[in-house]
């Protein structure tokens, strides 16, 4: 939904101020309906579509403040930003506009300049709200939907046990140099949905999508059943499954005369730092710490080790011999001072 | 108050840069035909003492010919939106007087005239 074509709601009972208004609107590029009258507005919102209402206090039937207020309480309407559009007197109007929830103010008769810099403004903090929205609902579970809807954009972290997973595709580049940009495009697109569905089938949320590769967490914002096997187990069995579909995925790309792809996975259990960061408009579930380095950092160490998946000790530990590992010592990792104990799985 | 403008000519210029001037003559007429009906509502509440209406309709009065740039209309419209409800009729019966008029210079400015 870009600036221009948005739909947009004119609710006014004045129809000199409804047609102006819808007319200077129309003129910016946009669908205009218009209500006149705040009953009508709101059954109109209710039927959705609306980018944006620009909103006039002084109705019969329910008000403007009144309608703001049924605005505010509603979780579906309250996505609809609402810029208030009056000849009414006084500051103290505003703010209980502002206060009410409305994101702007203008004075009638309305400036068009003006106009369309807040009919602007307003449909791109809309557009920001949307995508962020769309984030959490594409790259986390229903879990992670489930704590923002509870406990809100709270920006901060705590601290939490959790299993973290790095996985790429080994040799992409020159993957990339062989095949054509659309070709490439539709490679990272099925790989990320075979990779989104072992991980979200896991219980698993990706919060990270770095090129070719992604960052998954296990355990956050919600702890995973312990008699399930924990988060670790949930993210091993979401390794295996990784593997399995890519294999699958390999034997259509041989039949369709492409080169196969190899994975990496590195996981790694500890403590992390989880929470959301970024701004109030857009923020992401992340985690950071050690534990997330080591994860990256095995991942890393795949190629090396001839290995498709490796285990840090505590996640290898936490598995209580439910899925086979191979033991490859004390190993030298980039970054770390000190040797770490890897496991390979299978 | 006479040295008000009937009609500013800045505004209504604007008005139709902004809106078009074939979209702005069918506003006119549109102001024109809902007007007597909020000037009506004004000498009702006025009777019935109603002063939220009274307040109200003078609130769209004044908003409808401030978008015009009729400005004297909207002066005496912003006094009664303000200053509630006068004891008699007459400032009601120079409001008229003023709507009359206005609308008339408004009709002559729409038709590409200097109306007011």
């Amino acid at each position: 939904m870009a600036e221009r074509g948005a739909r947009l709601l004119v609710a006014d009972d004045n129809k000199v101020n409804r047609l102006l208004l819808g007319r200077t609107l129309q003129l910016q590029g946009h669908q205009v309906e218009s209500a006149d009258n705040g009953r009508v507005a709101l059954e109109m919102l209710k039927r959705g579509g609306f980018d944006l209402l620009l909103l006039d206090l002084e109705m019969p039937e329910l008000d403007g403040f009144a309608l703001l207020e049924l605005i505010a309480a509603d979780p579906a309407l309250r996505e609809v930003p609402v810029i208030v559009t009056s000849s009414l007197e006084g500051v103290a109007h505003v703010a209980r506009c502002i206060e009410l929830g409305a994101e702007d103010y203008l004075h009638k008769p309305v400036n068009p300049v003006l106009l369309k810099a807040r009919v602007g403004s307003s449909l791109e903090k809309k557009r920001l709200r949307d995508q962020q929205k769309a984030l959490v609902e594409r790259f986390a579970t229903s879990a992670v939907a489930q704590d923002v809807a509870a406990s809100g954009f709270a920006l901060g972290g705590k601290r939490v046990t959790a299993t973290v997973m790095f996985t790429d595709i080994r040799g992409f580049t020159t993957l990339v140099e062989q095949q054509g940009p659309e070709e490439t495009i539709e490679l990272l697109n099925t790989w990320y949905t075979l990779m989104f569905d072992a991980i979200g089938g896991q219980g698993g949320v990706v919060n990270q999508m770095i090129g070719d590769g992604l960052m998954a967490i296990f355990g956050a914002p919600m702890p995973l059943p312990e008699a399930a096997g924990g988060a670790p187990l949930a993210a091993v069995r979401a390794a295996l499954d990784m593997q399995e579909l890519v294999t699958l995925f390999n034997a259509e790309r041989t039949a369709a005369g492409q080169a196969p792809i190899a994975i990496g996975i590195g996981i790694a259990t500890g403590d992390v730092i989880a929470g959301y960061t970024g701004t109030q408009q857009r923020a992401t579930y992340t985690c950071v710490g050690d534990t997330v380095n080591l994860a990256a950092r095995l991942e890393g160490h795949t190629k090396l080790a001839g290995r498709t998946v490796l285990l840090d000790a505590a996640t290898q530990a936490a598995l209580g011999g439910r899925v086979g590992t191979a033991a490859l010592g004390a190993v030298a990792l980039k970054g770390k001072q000190q040797t770490v104990e890897v496991f390979a799985l299978g | 108050m006479m040295s008000t403008p009937l009609i500013d000519a800045q505004t209504f210029a604007e008005l139709q840069a902004n809106a078009g001037d074939d979209f702005v003559a069918e506003l006119v007429d549109t102001f024109a035909a809902e007007a007597p009906q909020m000037l009506a509502e004004l000498r009702a509440s006025h009777t019935g003492g109603a002063a939220d209406a009274f307040r109200r309709a003078a609130h769209s009065l004044k908003s409808n010919s401030s978008t015009f740039g009729a400005t004297r209309l909207a002066e005496l419209a912003r006094t009664l939106e303000l200053g509630g409800l006068p004891p008699d009729a007459g400032p009601l019966d120079a409001l008229a007087d003023e709507l009359a008029r206005s609308v008339e210079a408004l009709r002559q400015r729409a038709r590409g005239g200097a109306g007011g």
